[in-house]
């Protein structure tokens, strides 16, 4: 074991600075901590959700009345508060159909450049800080099409759809070349007000990403518990038949 | 009375069935009289659960099948429909993509106990062949498993492992194409796929399987010490260190596969990405042929391999290098001819040996996984090789050696890597290649050099006549 402790401490202090290096978005994330448990944050969320995200980004994966259930809704709130779209016969959509809007990708490509990705998995693929930091890094910049753009991506072709919320940010270099943000123009939210917002938002898009996540953790303490009482039966078992084995 | 009138019925349909089909016979020879080594250890679990892992996947695998669309406009929805609209389907859905790591993860650590103990060395070369057919098929397996889901990981492992095979001079291009059924990868590729993942390749599995486990129940179980306990029966033609499978292994291993299942449901149910390892964030967006990724590593357990495909500079060479990696396997059994078998008995040299190259072959998974830079490049440079001296190595403490001998190969097996070196020097990174240099040369150096001047670290130790405790 000694030759292959020595080696392996060799092999990782030469690679110890380089590691740094790992690639990652340009600036660093604020951290979040989301509770998926908290059922009135994840109603705050989805009204913050279907009130500004819903017209552009689809949640394709997920039924309505899915939403409705996990979230508490009765299907007279889901269908007055969540559902704007009909069907083929122009009548409502109904509460069990998958969540999805009016815009075509075709529309959707002609008025931001890019169509707008659906957002069912989205806390899946970028994670819960990338979500958080980014909806906060919204600033004006009159070189872009929609005259804002956003530190942590680069040239998005997305506007701020919550810039009544937050107000409006102007991006100043700090002492050390880092970008920083200011709000310019307030917004009807203070500035904590709207972080607070953007958590349950990112909270409902986490959920959405894997709604039975709170059913899977709990399942799981029951059929861990379940095994270890298995291997210890297991393990007497074995004791006792190999009693015999000298 | 009554036991007997029971005796009589059982021993009745049971009589009845073994006239016409050799139940008894079967049951006895692989399970109740088959005589096992009675000092297996901790690394003789890994059989048996690679077994359970099979079972897992076959069965998820089925109700999988039922639900997912083998269409490349539905796939991926339909994988999201399995996680969020079929009853327990994210659960069958976890436990599928869990097992395939966990499948990797037990079979390495099985291959890696027949290293430990000679575990491939007559008479038992043929079940060592049909295990490493095993790893190959089950790597195929993975690698269409691993497009279905259709997503831009999917996508594009795929589309670069499938790419490889343009590097092969003349007959690459169309044959690429005869592989994905299209002039790109489409849906043409991922119907097929399918029916390799769900039929043939898993179809071919099982019968190795069977070979495997027949090969092993012919010649019987290699153990810790790698004594051959049929050399030593009893007046009964039992080996006295041998006891009976059935119950005494289906008790113990019961206790391995409890140990196995915590380990596996505690990633099902609570890391089921497992950090991005098992599944890969990307993969959660639908494959689009035209948004490339900016780092495509393919999923952990080919990474090793990956690896030594991309320490070689040009392609084709690349892929035979990687291609060498895996099929030179297959001749381990006459690579080491040392007729001690436990790695307890062998030298120093060798235990050091064994210890390195798992660091390598760890290391070399862990570069695999990493966007290149200069200096991941030449670790993965340095490690590739010494992966392949390894095998030089385990030929080379077959036996003890001469000092000329084994000075002449060390020198040249330096001056080749050497040379190559001394080609692509440049002052500006004189520094890293220097101290990469480091790595092959150390090793090569003291598992063949210093054993010259400390006799003992070469030296293998006797075998006992019989199994120790």
């Amino acid at each position: 074991m000694k030759p292959l402790i020595v080696i392996l401490s060799l092999t990782v202090l030469a690679m110890g600075p380089v590691s740094l290096q790992a690639a990652g978005p340009s600036v660093p994330l604020d951290r979040v901590a989301v509770d998926v448990t908290d059922q009135a944050a994840l109603q705050r969320g989805a009204r913050l959700y279907f009130n500004y995200c819903i017209g552009c980004h689809s949640v394709q994966y997920m039924r309505y009345n899915r939403v409705g259930r996990d979230l508490g809704l009765t299907e007279n709130q889901v269908i007055e508060s969540m559902i704007f779209t009909t069907d083929e016969e122009g009548e409502l959509t109904g509460p069990g159909a998958l969540i999805t809007n009016a815009m075509t990708p075709e529309y959707g490509e002609e008025a931001f450049g890019v169509e707008p990705p659906d957002l069912t998995l989205v806390a899946r693929v970028r994670g819960e800080d990338w979500l958080y930091t980014f909806l906060r890094s919204f600033y004006l910049d009159d070189a872009r099409p929609l005259g804002v753009n956003n530190v942590v991506y680069e040239n998005v072709g997305m506007p701020n759809p919550l810039w009544e919320l937050q107000g409006w940010q102007e991006k100043q270099v700090g002492t050390n070349g880092e970008a920083r943000l200011r709000v310019v123009e307030a917004g009807s939210m203070s500035g904590p007000e709207f972080d607070r917002a953007i958590r349950d938002l990112v909270t409902f898009l986490s959920y959405l990403g894997e709604p039975m996540q709170i059913e899977r953790q709990r399942i799981g303490m029951y059929v861990l518990a379940f095994l270890f009482v298995f291997l210890g039966l297991a393990y007497l078992l074995k004791k006792e038949y190999w009693k015999d084995v000298h | 009375m009554a036991g007997n009138t029971a005796d009589k019925i059982q021993g009745g349909v049971l009589g009845w069935v073994d006239a016409r089909f050799p139940l008894s016979q079967l049951w006895n020879e692989h399970l109740a009289q088959y005589h096992a080594p009675k000092n297996f250890n901790f690394w003789y679990y890994f059989g048996s659960l690679a077994l359970l892992v099979l079972v897992i996947q076959i069965v998820t695998g089925i109700f999988l099948t039922m639900f997912f669309k083998p269409d490349a406009e539905l796939a991926f929805a339909s994988v999201e429909y399995i996680m969020r609209d079929v009853e327990w389907g994210w659960l069958i859905r976890y436990m599928h993509s869990t097992g395939a790591s966990f499948f990797f993860v037990v079979v390495y650590l099985h291959m890696f106990r027949a290293l430990l103990y000679g575990s491939y060395k007559k008479p038992r070369e043929l079940i060592w062949i049909f295990g490493v057919l095993i790893y190959i098929v089950l790597m195929a397996e993975a690698f269409a498993g691993y497009l279905l889901p259709w997503g831009q990981m999917s996508y594009w492992g795929a589309q670069v492992i499938v790419n490889l095979f343009a590097t092969i001079p003349y007959i690459g291009p169309d044959l690429v194409t005869w592989i994905r059924g299209d002039f790109l990868l489409s849906d043409a590729t991922l119907t097929r796929f399918f029916a390799l993942h769900v039929i043939a390749l898993p179809l071919v599995l099982l019968l190795l399987i069977v070979a495997h486990i027949i090969a092993l129940h012919e010649v019987g179980s290699n153990n810790p010490d790698g004594v051959e306990i049929k050399a030593n029966k009893d007046e009964n033609g039992v080996p006295r260190d041998g006891i009976r499978f059935h119950p005494y292994y289906t008790v113990k291993d019961l206790v391995g596969v409890g140990v196995f299942l915590i380990a596996f449901f505690a990633v099902v149910f609570f890391a089921p990405e497992m950090g991005g390892l098992f599944l890969k964030p990307a993969n959660m967006i639908p494959a689009d042929p035209l948004v490339t990724p900016d780092l495509i590593p393919p999923v952990w357990y080919f990474t090793s391999f990956y690896s030594v495909l991309r320490a070689v500079p040009d392609p084709f060479l690349g892929v035979v290098a990687m291609g060498a990696a895996v099929v030179i396997l297959f001749f381990v059994p006459w690579i080491d001819r040392n007729p001690v078998k436990s790695i307890r008995y062998r030298s120093s040299a060798h235990k050091l040996n064994l210890a390195v190259f798992v660091v390598t072959f760890v290391f070399l998974g862990y570069l695999g996984l990493q966007q290149v830079t200069a200096l991941y490049g030449e670790l993965t440079l340095r490690f590739a090789v010494m992966y392949f001296l390894f095998f030089w190595l385990l030929w080379f403490h077959s036996k003890e050696r001469s000092a000329v001998f084994t000075l002449v190969s060390f020198v040249l097996l330096v001056g080749i890597y050497s040379f190559y070196d001394y080609t692509r020097f440049d002052p500006a990174n004189a520094q890293l290649l220097l101290t990469a240099w480091l790595l092959p040369t150390a090793y090569l150096f003291v598992t063949m050099v210093v054993p010259l001047f400390a006799r003992s670290l070469g030296r293998d130790r006797p075998v006992p006549e019989r199994v120790t405790a």
